[in-house]
């Protein structure tokens, strides 16, 4: 399926500009022509994403488009997941973004940061219920931070540094 | 095997949470007796707990203008005091942002959003940002609900307004009103503490 839209933009984006067909502009056109799909769920669907018995060490992080210091943590995260992929570490951004902002604000968010972590929407209103199962400590401010693999597990409310970040992930890769 | 296999899993988790759960937590537990103090409201007056000699108690609720999820409480907030007030509860609002970090916040910002929406409560701004750490305020919206006893106000309830941040249709328990209803009838609190999503306060 992929690579049929692949096939039609690349026509598409031949066909619009005409004899200027560079490798480069190729690439642009299957990026704008891909639809980001987000994937949505409520507690019960996140929860299982919350635990392993795997050997990957992942890192959660809730946050918002709409949150300052989320936003300006995120490409820490974003280069932790490149710094560390090779050793076996994941990363899960999980969005807060209210579901009418989907379309108009975390999809666009997405696209234009480029992000390579895999990001995820929760919704599910019943806050006071699973805030607590996330972490008995977590009082609900944003952003927040999940590290965890299958045998330790360590939650963080607050904003992180990328050397902070580093320092926090490190001995879960002993 | 499966359902073990979770079982041992979830057994994991809550005791590795149970480990870390251990930290200072600052800030006001429910019994304890809150601070007062004297913030500038959004007329420019000071406005202190002490102020309001008749007041039975207090619905203090850290917010601001910037978050969407204060935002989405706004309404709600007002419906608070216009129940509680006039029973001896009314509500006392503080931005707790810092309003050079976050300019939307600023009191000429708070001004505009109170009269837009015709807040009926003050509006105070935590100058210097003394007050929200001493109660522990970590979010906006955060709730304290105070009763004034005679060792002053004692803290009876923190943490949400209602269990649906999206829809005020679709809230199944009004969490402060159901703290209040039971503070005006001399019962205790049945759910002191309860969570919520919320905005980090700016420093």
């Amino acid at each position: 399926m992929k690579r049929i839209v692949l096939v039609i933009a690349t026509i598409v984006l031949v066909a619009c500009k005409e004899n200027k067909t560079t490798p480069n502009a190729e690439k642009e056109g299957v990026e704008t022509s891909e639809a980001i799909d987000l994937e949505v769920y409520d507690f019960k669907g996140l929860e299982k994403m919350l635990s392993t018995q795997s050997d990957t060490t992942y890192v959660v992080n809730f946050w918002a488009t709409w949150c300052k210091p989320c936003v300006k943590e995120l490409p820490y995260f974003e280069k932790l997941r490149s710094n560390y992929k090779d050793k076996n570490v994941e990363l899960l951004l999980v969005s807060l973004d209210f579901p009418a902002k989907y379309e108009s604000k975390l999809k666009p968010f997405i696209k234009e940061h480029n992000l390579k972590s895999k990001v995820v929407a929760l919704d599910d209103p019943g806050m006071n219920t699973w805030i607590p199962k996330v972490n008995e400590n977590w009082s609900g401010a944003i952003p927040a931070t999940l590290i965890f693999n299958k045998t330790e597990r360590k939650f963080f409310e607050k904003s992180f540094t990328y050397d902070e970040l580093e320092t926090e992930l490190k001995p879960f890769l002993n | 095997m499966k359902t073990l296999k979770f079982i041992l899993g979830i057994t994991t988790v809550v005791l590795f949470s149970a480990f870390t759960l251990i930290k200072d937590n600052q800030g006001y537990k429910v019994g304890d007796v809150a601070t007062d103090f004297t913030l500038e409201n959004i007329d420019g007056k000071m406005v202190s707990l002490s102020d309001y000699k008749d007041a039975k108690g207090f619905i203090v609720v850290f917010t601001c203008n910037t978050c969407p999820y204060a935002v989405a409480y706004e309404d709600r907030i007002i419906a608070l005091d216009k129940k509680y007030a006039k029973k001896g509860y009314p509500v006392i609002a503080i931005m707790p942002n810092n309003p050079e970090v976050q300019s939307g916040d600023r009191m000429e910002a708070m001004q505009a959003r109170a009269k837009a929406k015709g807040f009926t409560f003050p509006y105070l701004m935590d100058k210097g940002q003394e007050i929200y750490p001493q109660y522990g305020a970590t979010k906006t919206p955060h709730v304290f609900v105070l009763q004034k006893e005679n060792k002053g106000n004692v803290v009876k309830y923190i943490g949400a307004i209602d269990d649906n941040y999206k829809d005020a249709n679709a809230v199944n328990q009004k969490y402060v009103e159901e703290a209040v209803d039971a503070l005006l009838e001399g019962k205790s609190v049945k759910e002191t503490h309860t969570r919520a999503i919320g905005c980090t306060i700016k420093v």
